[in-house]
């Protein structure tokens, strides 16, 4: 077995150094009946060759479609740098940077995403903990409530992705927070009239919305942070952070807290995973922030260096009473940001947002031409997603899955819609691609 | 590794009308601009990310990875963290382009391979531990733990109790255990240790109640001590009511010769990234799968990988369900990883794992317990605890002067080696954890002791050599008191 580096005369030597007679012997205070007595149902071992022809077989077995999907997930450019940099074993095979003197690596890139989120978002601060942007969201709903010490109401807008607003409810039903979610305009945004009645009650203690939402619209947030200020809550702006780039950003809103998915800038679909979630906020509420934080400081040369700190707000120092129990440092993930951040730069990102955004407007345009199809919030802005409203004969689900058929991931239907498409571009995607596109839809649908 | 401190920030590398990507033309180019934003929704304010070049962004990233360790430099040590081998296939075949640009609304049909995967790694590992059934969707082992924790909470409330609030969980427990269970609304009640540093089952009896929610274990614990009580330990918990949870954590040492779910466990989650191999990657991502004994299936989040009679997989929701942890199937490139290492290991390499990670513990602890104070003799598992340098080294613990396991462990950077987990578990106050794993040769175990001895000797004849130590690293210990005090967190 590879991995395993010992002879069996380095076992005998250890044996006999240890005083055990065998290596069963080491088990010998386990209770005899719960020792497994057969071999285990798993397959034969596999070589290496034969390790990747099994995985090959099963990565070939999925068809990998012309993306126009995004609910949450964009099909942008990695650029061929980032997978080189990101594989560098003294990175990957690494801890969390407790020892900080043989972690500057680490310490030194997470610093540099902490810096990048800050300055995107407008934040003072970032951490570099997040999983994922709906987990993101679940913990700015519990600084919330930890911030307000005696509310555990909060508001979120039901124009956010469907799955966040799932896994923010689970948050909210386990840890006790009273959740209500505010049903959308009949515009697709959020209905801030509705916030500020519920605001009006004085025992809110923060309000969640997105900065674009599930249906691809950018939302007006103005007056939200004054409504909310003026009832003491909190608000917290969910967004997907490459917009950030070209939108007015949370800080600029006068949020709290911004988080979101940072997938979008860089990090392949994978599927699900993994991504990382980001979670920015204002100085004055960092003893209430979950996670890892990198801080600068000296070493005893006196030269520049990185380190964890405020570790007093972590589940290693404070245990049950810790801000949240999250372990994980994103660190490759932070990687991946900070790197492709690097490259693309502040024109990098205009580009990458006006490219995918000139492609979303312009297949709106081409499928609008259709008599089947219609925007589904004509008088909203949008970016690289829109939300098309579909009366064709063909019903949806079966016009999406043909698409599949011939190659294309037609965006998403929305969730407990029949009638409701939502498609994304990204800058990978060609004129030939969205002129394929449309013409497939056409051919399906004939109409 | 050089010792040449390469500390700049790529900010401090950047020059205005400097590029580092490459971009094909705009094909709608003067179609649709960023003008065309509603002037109040648009971004005034400037980004101020960096302006680099390629080739200076591959430099910058490389030199920083040169003031690194990785588990590829050398031993790692870290108690708990189970810091073995990261195997270069599974990296390889988790970049297969046929998973990586999947994107995860993409319906099941167009899937499936992805799925088998899933499903066939959730089957593995429920005939490891003895469980029923596991999800692959938490992100962590903390996100697991949560999940795990749910589970438990949703059982009881399917049955109409509500009255079980609290969670049992010992002193020696890692320290997210109790803050999970804060996250997931549950009370904490700390079970002592006995002197032998497993469970004290007297402390545990009063404990016991219909307000009890279950308890949460490690076995071994984070002693690196086989809690030979289990069978008794569980046997109580269910005759209150409670359901057992267990921390994969310290899986590893027992892998292929004896399960949880045989031990009397209910419920449990596993990092992929310490038994399975998947890398660590400074921290994340990981991935902590839960598994359950049967009859708490239902309960497991959404959405569910199902296999059909006709071999096809679907992604299924289930209204018993917690609810939802993950906007998707979990970290899904980490599950490739583990699966391509269950390959590899087989039935035939399964139970080598635990035997010859509990081998290079236990002869670690027989060459070092003349030089190291050892709280608890006898047979260890997968790590063991010493309680700092024995006072003929290191001098008494209750002298201001005395060399402190902090002390050791920066020194130990000196040699080449990752430094062991420190000032945990919480039971010693010099505590040095030492978990060597599988993968370590005997070899690299001689040389860590060598030097665990040299600095033994060390901190006798010149104590101050290990106070301002290391002296060979990039950078000398850090103030982290000033990380604090001015807190600088953005350049």
């Amino acid at each position: 077995m590879k991995y395993f580096p010992h002879t069996p005369d380095d076992i005998a030597q250890m044996l006999q150094r240890i005083g055990a007679g065998s290596l069963d012997e080491l088990f010998a205070e386990i209770p005899d009946e719960l020792k497994l007595k057969r071999e285990l149902d798993l397959p034969k071992a596999q070589s290496e060759l034969e390790v990747r022809r099994t995985v090959k077989a099963l990565a070939d077995k999925n068809c990998v479609l012309t993306c126009f999907a995004g609910a949450g997930v964009y099909d942008h450019y990695t650029p061929s740098v980032i997978p080189y940099i990101t594989s560098r074993s003294e990175f990957s095979t690494s801890y969390t940077p407790y020892q900080a003197e043989i972690s500057q690596g680490t310490l030194q890139y997470i610093f540099e995403y902490q810096t990048m989120m800050a300055r995107l978002t407008g934040m003072d601060l970032s951490n570099a903990s997040m999983y994922d942007g709906a987990t993101a969201t679940a913990e700015a709903m519990m600084m919330c409530v930890a911030a307000a010490k005696k509310r555990n109401r909060v508001l979120i807008s039901g124009t956010m992705l469907p799955t966040t607003l799932a896994v923010v409810k689970t948050y909210a039903r386990f840890h006790g927070v009273d959740l209500v979610e505010v049903a959308p305009t009949a515009d697709g945004t959020t209905d801030k009239a509705q916030l500020s009645v519920l605001l009006e009650g004085g025992d809110v203690a923060g309000v969640i919305v997105p900065l674009t939402n599930y249906f691809g619209i950018i939302e007006d947030l103005s007056g939200l942070a004054e409504a909310c200020h003026a009832q003491k809550a909190l608000l917290v702006v969910n967004s997907i952070a490459s917009v950030l780039g070209v939108l007015k950003s949370p800080s600029e809103w006068g949020a709290d807290i911004a988080c979101g998915d940072a997938q979008s800038l860089g990090i392949p679909m994978s599927y699900g995973g993994p991504y990382i979630g980001y979670l920015c906020t204002k100085d004055a509420l960092v003893r209430k922030m979950p996670g890892r934080l990198v801080g600068q400081t000296t070493d005893a040369k006196g030269q520049r260096c990185f380190v964890l700190t405020m570790q007093a707000r972590e589940q290693h120092i404070r245990r049950e009473k810790a801000t949240s129990n999250i372990c994980t440092a994103q660190g490759m993930m932070c990687l991946y940001v900070a790197a492709y951040l690097s490259l693309m730069g502040a024109k990098g990102l205009n580009a990458v947002n006006e490219t995918s955004a000139a492609g979303a407007h312009a297949l709106c345009d081409a499928l609008c031409q259709l008599p089947c199809f219609s925007l589904a919030f004509p008088t909203q802005p949008f970016l690289n997603e829109f939300t098309l409203k579909y009366t064709g004969a063909l019903p949806l689900a079966e016009l999406h899955d043909r698409l599949a058929e011939v190659g294309f991931l037609a965006g998403v239907i929305a969730q407990g819609s029949d009638d409701l498409l939502i498609l994304a571009v990204t800058e990978q995607r060609t004129a030939e691609e969205v002129d394929a596109l449309v013409k497939a839809v056409k051919s399906l649908t004939q109409c | 590794m050089n010792n040449t401190y390469y500390g700049h920030l790529v900010f401090e590398l950047s020059k205005p009308g400097r590029t580092g990507y490459s971009l094909p033309e705009n094909p709608w180019a003067g179609a649709w601009t960023l003008n065309e934003i509603p002037e109040p929704l648009r971004r005034t304010t400037p980004t101020d990310l960096p302006e680099v070049d390629e080739p200076t962004v591959a430099r910058h990233y490389t030199n920083m990875s040169n003031n690194n360790f990785g588990v590829d430099t050398g031993f790692y040590p870290l108690g708990s963290c189970t810091m073995k081998y990261n195997p270069k296939v599974d990296e390889e075949v988790a970049a297969l382009p046929g998973f990586t640009a999947l994107h995860p609304e993409q319906g099941a049909k167009y899937a499936q391979g992805a799925l088998a995967l899933y499903y066939e790694v959730q089957k593995m590992l429920a005939e490891l531990t003895g469980l029923s059934e596991f999800t692959l969707n938490p992100y962590a082992g903390a996100h697991g733990e949560l999940t795990g924790l749910m589970v438990i909470r949703a059982y009881h409330l399917a049955k109409g109790d509500t009255a079980r609030v609290k969670i049992i969980v010992p002193d020696s427990a890692h320290g997210t255990n109790p803050a999970s269970a804060a996250v997931c609304g549950l009370q904490i009640v700390q079970v002592k240790s006995a002197a032998d540093g497993t469970v004290d089952i007297e402390d545990l009896k009063p404990l016991l109640g219909p307000d009890i929610a279950g308890m949460m274990m490690t076995n071994p614990n984070t002693l690196g001590i086989f809690e030979h009580n289990i069978p008794e330990i569980a046997r109580l918990v269910h005759e209150c009511g409670g359901l057992m949870y267990y921390d994969g954590a310290n899986f590893n040492p027992i892998l292929g010769v004896c399960r949880p779910g045989d031990m009397g466990f209910d419920v449990m989650h596993i990092n992929l990234h310490k038994t399975f191999a998947t890398p660590h990657g400074g921290g994340g991502p990981g991935s902590g799968p839960v598994g359950v004994r049967k009859g708490l299936e239902p309960f497991l989040p959404n959405p569910h990988v199902v296999k059909g009679e006709d071999g096809t997989f679907s992604i299924e929701t289930s209204p018993d369900a917690l609810g939802r942890v993950s906007s998707h199937l979990g970290n899904y490139g980490i599950i490739i990883r583990a699966y391509a290492y269950l390959l590899t290991l087989g039935r035939e390499y399964v139970s080598g794992v635990g035997k010859l990670s509990v081998l290079n513990a236990n002869y670690i602890k027989a060459c070092l317990k003349d030089y190291y104070a050892l709280p608890i003799d006898g047979l260890c598992k997968h790590e063991f605890v010493f309680d700092g340098l024995r006072e003929e080294y290191g001098g008494a613990h209750s002298s201001p002067l005395h060399v402190t396991t902090l002390d050791v462990a920066k020194r130990l950077l000196d040699f080449g080696f990752h430094a062991p987990t420190i000032y945990f578990p919480l039971l010693f106050h010099e505590a040095m954890m030492i978990e060597p794993t599988e993968t370590e040769s005997k070899d690299t175990l001689d040389r860590f002791i060598e030097t665990m001895k040299t600095i033994a000797e060390e901190a006798k004849a010149d104590p101050t050599l290990l106070k301002t130590a290391p002296h060979h690293t990039p950078i000398g210990r850090p103030d982290d008191v000033k990380a604090v005090k001015d807190a600088k967190f953005v350049f």
